[in-house]
């Protein structure tokens, strides 16, 4: 089942098309990743599919119902954590879950009863009663995340949930987020500007830039589609022989000469690499360095885009951004 | 009606007042330093007007300035809210616009009554008289109209306007006239009559009475007639601001 449908979605801006016409879907219990640059156009996109932003065209489905004309239903069914702190942090963290819930008009037993649990998955239970000005990034995250749970949505939204933490407590935070999607099922769209996170949570990327999306599939679809691994050798001697020896070989599918070096594009570079060695001991030639380079997203990227995702220059939101997170330290 | 977004967004409010009490000291400064060098400072200089001591007729107008710049301040806090804050967060959750608008305005009408109540024991102290009448609890009553009226337009430009500097000059752009030309520090009758007519134009000229009337038993017009306009001007506001706020996009 879909739990999201996106047709034609599109947001403009004074001065500029924010989303440009993108369409997709993500599958009941999927992890999907909206994966580009800051400013391509993924938050926007949330809020779209949030209800915070309304469409200049197109359309979509969230969790059964229309984000133009059902927008309480569509709230109901989806939690978001938002790229930018949104707790209140001159309250306790179980005052910040306990005044969601209110929100959701979840009834005094049920509520305690989520509190409860959602405290234990993020494993915040001896700090529910601190005042959240007191907590790390990390514990901020992890609140935010587990407050998003409170009302048992069906599909949670995270905007960036690992940015601006260090990378321990980034790792930290993939792992609750696999855990959660492993234990309740809950169908989960992420944005994010890094490929590791993308590549280690999601089930399937979408690829944006400028308001697009350029590339949508599995991570591993996304590498085999560039043709496999390079290895690059570097010959002493014979660099036009290696050549015509390895050309027989069928499962090199390209040969790239450049100076002493050979760039071969293969799959398995690594039980390959021996049956090139024995090639060009047969022929008398030796190779003075070999290299593997097994593709990465980072890649895929650069073959669609032309481009790294890199951090772009930071408006006055950024700055913001870096003030309040030197004081929340 | 969401009547449970208006109950936490008065509860949060009212749970932060409590706990800050370093900003509780912060906020009393201003009205404190007003009662001294206005009150005591000048009112020995000008001694008797309107029918009583100076001092008796700038304790009103003190607590109407300090509900003035608190409310302000308290509504268009939602600016940054809606960047950074807590609002966000609001937003997506299935209630109406309008009930958080009116959370809000409760909850900040809440604190600044709060506050005005330890402004009034700082006047006692000071040598301030109430004359107790069956009026007097509707002083609380205007506290929460003047706050009402003051919040909504601090959360209608908070709405409107989205960037941090331009805002800075807006507020002040009206909060200055809005406390100057009204009947807070002066009697507005001793105005010239374009600027007086101005000043009969101002909410806060018919709270401040209302407070006037309702303390010292010394308005310029009748408390019922204050009422009216301050019940009146704070459902306008709220009715702007919860139209202005259904409008803002999140940034």
């Amino acid at each position: 089942m879909d739990m999201i449908k996106v047709e034609g979605l599109t947001k403009d801006f004074a001065q500029l098309r924010a989303v440009d016409n993108i369409s997709f879907t993500v599958k009941e219990g999927e992890i999907f990743g909206l994966l580009g640059p800051n400013g391509a156009g993924k938050t926007t996109s949330i809020k779209m599919l949030t209800t915070l932003l309304p469409p200049t065209s197109g359309d979509a489905i969230v969790a059964g119902y229309n984000i133009k004309k059902d927008q309480n239903s569509v709230r109901k069914n989806i939690g978001i954590i938002f790229q930018d702190p949104s707790l209140d942090e001159d309250l306790t963290g179980r005052e910040n879950l306990e005044f969601h819930a209110i929100l959701y008009k979840i009834d005094k037993p049920t509520r305690t009863k989520r509190i409860a649990e959602v405290l234990k998955l993020v494993e915040l239970e001896d700090k529910a009663d601190t005042l959240v000005r007191n907590y790390s990034g990390g514990m901020k995250r992890r609140l935010e995340i587990g407050r998003g749970l409170i009302h048992n949505p069906k599909i949670l939204f995270l905007d960036e949930p690992t940015i601006g933490l260090d990378p321990q407590t980034r790792r930290h935070i993939w792992e609750y987020i696999k855990k959660l999607n492993e234990s309740s099922k809950t169908t989960l769209i992420l944005t994010t500007h890094y490929i590791e996170e993308a590549d280690y949570l999601c089930n399937r990327v979408a690829f944006v830039d400028h308001g697009k999306v350029v590339a949508l599939d599995t991570p591993k679809a996304l590498k085999d589609k560039l043709g496999g691994d390079v290895v690059s050798l570097e010959i002493k001697n014979g660099v036009d022989a290696l050549e015509e020896a390895l050309k027989e070989m069928k499962w090199i599918k390209t040969i790239a000469k450049h100076d002493s070096f050979l760039d071969l594009t293969l799959q398995e570079g690594e039980k390959r690499i021996p049956e090139i060695i024995k090639v060009a001991d047969k022929n008398k030639i030796s190779i003075s360095s070999v290299s593997l380079h097994k593709p990465s997203l980072e890649d895929v990227f650069i073959h669609y885009t032309g481009k790294t995702i890199r951090e772009e220059e930071g408006g006055w939101k950024d700055s913001m951004r870096a003030m309040r997170s030197a004081r929340g330290r | 009606m969401d009547t449970n977004a208006i109950y936490v967004l008065w509860l949060r409010d009212t749970k932060r007042f409590l706990r800050a009490k370093s900003r509780i000291i912060g906020m009393l400064m201003m009205p404190i330093f007003f009662l001294l060098g206005l009150g005591l400072g000048l009112g020995s200089l000008i001694g008797y007007i309107a029918g009583g001591t100076y001092f008796e007729f700038i304790v009103p107008g003190i607590i109407g300035m300090s509900l003035l710049f608190t409310s302000i301040f308290t509504g268009s806090a939602v600016l940054w809210d809606r960047q950074f804050g807590f609002l966000k967060e609001i937003l997506v959750t299935p209630n109406s616009r309008t009930a958080i608008v009116i959370g809000r305005v409760a909850g900040g009408a809440t604190t600044a009554i709060l506050q005005s109540i330890l402004v009034v024991f700082i006047a006692l102290i000071i040598g301030f008289n109430v004359s107790i009448t069956a009026y007097t609890i509707l002083a609380l009553v205007f506290m929460a109209l003047i706050a009402a009226t003051f919040i909504s337009l601090g959360l209608a430009l908070g709405s409107m306007i989205s960037d941090f500097q331009g805002f800075q000059l807006v507020t002040s752009f009206f909060t200055m006239p809005l406390f100057f030309l009204s009947d807070s520090i002066f009697p507005a009758s001793s105005l010239p009559a374009v600027v007086r007519d101005i000043t009969y134009l101002n909410p806060l000229t018919y709270g401040v009475d209302g407070l006037r009337n309702a303390l010292v038993g010394a308005g310029t017009f009748s408390i019922w007639m204050d009422l009216g306009i301050m019940v009146l001007s704070s459902l306008v506001m709220i009715a702007i601001a919860a139209y202005a706020f259904s409008k803002t996009e999140v940034g």
